[in-house]
């Protein structure tokens, strides 16, 4: 019966994902629970730091700027039409702090330190690294995931505000320097409407949740690689996908609690 | 002599299909082990049993006295310490310095300093003859350099007890008969007991005391080199002549004939 079939593997699938999300969470508390080490000997943070967020800084700097300048010219052609171009630094500053500067950097955060940690995790698995650690009595998890997690962490909001700033410069080349705004007014209506609270302090909370989610993906899809070629390159793709997802699902939830009707 | 690891009656089964049935060994202190048998017999699983990483469905692992399968973590952790594993391609942590591989037990299980640490290093380094390495990435090594290199970790901190997972796979004949030696020399040096999971004859029959040989998960011959090397028992006898065909047949069981596969009338 190819009804039966179908309901069949919707319920094996289901309970798979079931199946997976509770390994992940245990994989998460057990990651938290082991994470002493990763506070005794900082420098392992730090070493992991350097490698998923100084790394990502060129990528995330650039991008910044890129997007800060597209939100100089089109906000800048939008606003003109109600005569406000004055507003220009508001609306950049606003959306990049708000939205743009946390969701892009952890899009970018995900596909450039996220999947470099699975497949890093991912090999260290394939190559026995992690079952030689296990056997000299050191635990992987304390030793190799916690230190990645407490990087990951910590460098998503540092990344943020860094994409938002370069952000800020972009839209400031654009709209004052280029297309002649002016100065004055760009830089004090960003200070008059961007709130430290409602604004700045929400996009950090923001991206401090995506970079948990980012990096809590990426090191358990590496974590549970199937050890062969097919296995982390699989574990990689999914570490992108599902971060990225998981951005942009989160992104509302907390959009809705943080802005509703202010 | 006392054995320090007793092997009694284990069972393994992955997935039903039964991997090892009803496996008993015994390694005396200060000997060298070899257990063989062909690809995917259950060698490694032994080792994986042993090490405390699987759980044998039945009977138990002895190390020192005390059956592996029942510690907690912590004392699974403190018993691993005074074992050493080489695993079957050295497996370097490929992020750290030769130096920094050998010294990585000694740093997170020991408070020496660091100048301590790197007289050891060298020591060990030096006993595997690649004390000149030290400053070198794991990628730069050869794959003998690498499996010695692994060696010196595994010997890091002096075990009691060295597993080694085919030492000899994809090392050229000088590699071969370096790390045969060694694996006899740190033995003999350190007091210690080594368990050899290998498929190469040859070079195992010159450098250990006893051999068991493991066919369908079960021991189907077992002696000293002399004695193996004597034998006439068919596995034996096409194992260690390395002949196609002989108790372990060439043809993998197939469910048709030839002919039927072939579309042809018998």
């Amino acid at each position: 019966m190819p009804l039966i079939k179908s309901v069949q593997a919707v319920g094996r699938r289901t309970v798979n994902i079931v199946w997976r999300v509770g390994v992940a969470s245990r994989f998460l508390f057990q990651t938290l629970l082991q994470s002493d080490m990763s506070i005794r000997r900082f420098n392992l943070v730090v070493k992991e730091l350097f490698a998923s967020g100084v790394m990502s800084l060129v990528i995330i700097g650039v991008a910044g700027m890129f997007v800060g300048m597209v939100l100089g010219l089109q906000g800048f052609e939008t606003l003109k039409r109600y005569g406000s171009e004055s507003a220009l630094g508001s609306l950049v500053a606003l959306s990049l702090v708000r939205e743009l500067g946390p969701v892009l950097a952890a899009l970018l955060f995900a596909s450039r330190a996220g999947s470099a940690m699975t497949a890093e995790i991912g090999l260290m698995k394939a190559t026995e690294q992690i079952a030689a650690m296990e056997m000299m009595a050191v635990s992987p998890i304390a030793r190799v995931v916690a230190p990645r997690f407490w990087a990951g962490v910590i460098s998503m909001p540092l990344l943020a505000a860094i994409f938002s700033a370069m952000g800020v410069f972009g839209g400031y080349v654009v709209g004052v320097v280029l297309i002649g705004v002016d100065e004055g007014s760009f830089w004090s209506q960003m200070q008059a409407t961007v709130d430290f609270q409602a604004d700045i302090m929400n996009g950090v909370i923001k991206s401090f949740v995506f970079g948990f989610a980012v990096t809590v993906i990426a090191l358990f899809e590496g974590f549970d690689a199937p050890p062969t070629a097919e296995g982390v390159s699989g574990a990689t793709t999914r570490t992108v996908v599902q971060s990225s997802l998981a951005i942009l699902m989160l992104d509302v939830i907390l959009t809705a609690f943080m802005f509703r009707g202010a | 002599m006392s054995a320090l690891v007793e092997i009694n009656d284990v069972n393994f089964s992955y997935d039903q299909r039964a991997i090892l049935k009803g496996i008993n060994m015994s390694f005396g202190k200060g000997k060298v082990i070899a257990v063989m048998g062909g690809s995917g017999c259950g060698k490694t699983t032994l080792l994986r049993l042993i090490g405390g990483a699987l759980k044998p469905t039945r009977g138990d692992v002895k190390i020192d006295g005390q059956v592996i399968h029942e510690l907690d973590e912590r004392r699974l952790y403190e018993m691993r310490r005074k074992m050493g594993v080489l695993f079957q391609f050295g497996a370097l942590f490929t992020d750290m310095s030769v130096f920094d591989n050998v010294a990585f037990q000694m740093r997170e299980h020991t408070d020496l300093p660091e100048d301590i640490i790197h007289d050891l290093v060298m020591l060990k380094l030096h006993a595997v003859g690649l004390r000149g390495t030290h400053n070198l990435m794991p990628a730069e090594l050869s794959g003998g350099m690498a499996r010695r290199v692994a060696l010196a970790r595994t010997v890091a901190l002096d075990p009691m007890l060295i597993l080694y997972d085919e030492p000899f796979a994809g090392l050229d004949p000088i590699s071969l008969s370096v790390v045969g030696q060694l694996i006899r020399k740190l033995n003999d040096a350190l007091g210690a007991t080594s368990v050899v999971v290998t498929h190469d004859v040859q070079e195992s029959l010159k450098i250990v005391d006893y051999v068991y040989f493991i066919a369908d998960g079960v021991i189907v011959a077992e002696g000293t080199p002399d004695e193996i090397r004597a034998s006439d028992k068919p596995f034996v006898h096409q194992f260690v002549h390395g002949e196609a065909d002989g108790p372990i047949p060439f043809h993998y069981h197939a469910s048709t004939s030839y002919a039927q596969d072939l579309k042809v009338s018998a």
